[in-house]
């Protein structure tokens, strides 16, 4: 059973009692690499698998870019 | 407050017809002191138009010299800038464009050392450095000295912005948390930059700081805009209140 979740913007289905580090790595992007929002929040990196994602969730991968 | 000259009136008059601006919002600008840390792809633009607002007093922070492989998007420079420091050659551009504007150079990196005296001289701050190190200190030092500031990013044909005011939203390290592992991230010496984003999110970064000193607007506060290029999408993501340590009133993380 899927739920459906907002990835950047976008409706995503996600397998049911996916956490969000195995979600990170469906989608190939090192969890070190990106500040997870979800739910207006910033999840601690050391929470990314316990935090399992639920129906509705509000999720936005926010990248590091450092050039200027 | 000092009254505009007849040559100022008809310098800014573009200026002056946004009802936004104003004479009052002219001359705020004039007072105004903004400083640029690092004057690069994103300092450029940034310096230009805030130099074209009449904002007063710039400061402009950068301890480079041109070198070729910055004409491609650093469009305060030319070929005859080569080798030059970048605070004199940027120093030279702007005063050519308008003398009405008092340019500061500092010809030094951003440190934690000289860092807080000077952010606490100006009234805005545009955080237009090229690593994680220096966008955390920045940060980190405009949040103690309660100087707003607006921090930009760029890689590849992406960029993202934000506007911080100390207290009213997150502030780089509420999102970010600490610099990352270099092998995690990568950084334009690897994987490049298009000029024009630099360009488009450095002319964003000058008008939040004439928004600020104007009063004018909504700034981008607990809002971080990004800027897909590729793709044409600008998006809004909205944060979190302020969370971090910084923001707590923490010593200073260095």
């Amino acid at each position: 059973m899927a739920i459906h979740i907002k990835l950047n913007g976008k409706t995503h289905a996600v397998e049911h009692r996916m956490d969000i580090l195995s979600f990170l790595e469906t989608l190939k992007v090192p969890p070190a690499s990106v500040v997870v929002e979800r739910n207006r929040n910033i999840l601690h990196r050391g929470m990314f698998d316990s935090v399992v994602l639920k129906d509705g969730d509000e999720l936005e991968l926010i990248r590091f870019v450092g050039g200027g | 407050m000092k009254d505009l000259t007849a040559t100022q009136k008809i310098r800014y008059s573009r200026n002056i017809l946004v009802p936004e601006i104003g004479i009052t919002g002219q001359q705020k600008l004039l007072r105004g002191r903004v400083l640029v840390v690092g004057a690069g792809g994103l300092g450029s633009p940034a310096l230009f138009y805030l130099a074209c607002a009449g904002v007063g007093t710039i400061g402009i922070m950068d301890g480079d010299r041109v070198e070729l492989s910055n004409l491609q998007r650093q469009i305060l420079y030319t070929l005859k800038d080569l080798d030059n420091l970048k605070t004199h050659s940027a120093q030279e551009k702007l005063h050519r464009l308008n003398p009405d504007v008092c340019i500061e150079p500092y010809n030094e990196p951003f440190t934690a050392k000289n860092g807080p005296a000077l952010v606490s001289r100006y009234d805005f701050v545009i955080e237009a450095t090229d690593n994680f190190e220096a966008k955390f200190l920045v940060n980190d030092i405009c949040i103690h000295a309660k100087v707003p500031f607006c921090h930009a990013g760029i890689l590849g044909m992406f960029g993202q912005v934000m506007t911080i005011v100390p207290g009213q939203g997150a502030c780089y390290r509420c999102v970010f948390g600490n610099i990352p592992e270099p092998d995690q991230v990568s950084s334009t010496d690897q994987v490049g930059v298009l000029g024009v984003v630099p360009g488009a999110l450095g002319s964003i970064q000058a008008a939040e700081a004439v928004k600020f000193l104007t009063g004018s607007g909504k700034l981008l506060i607990g809002r971080l805009l990004t800027y897909d290029a590729l793709n044409l999408i600008f998006r809004e993501i909205e944060l979190p209140p302020p969370c971090c340590d910084v923001c707590r009133g923490a010593e200073l993380i260095q």
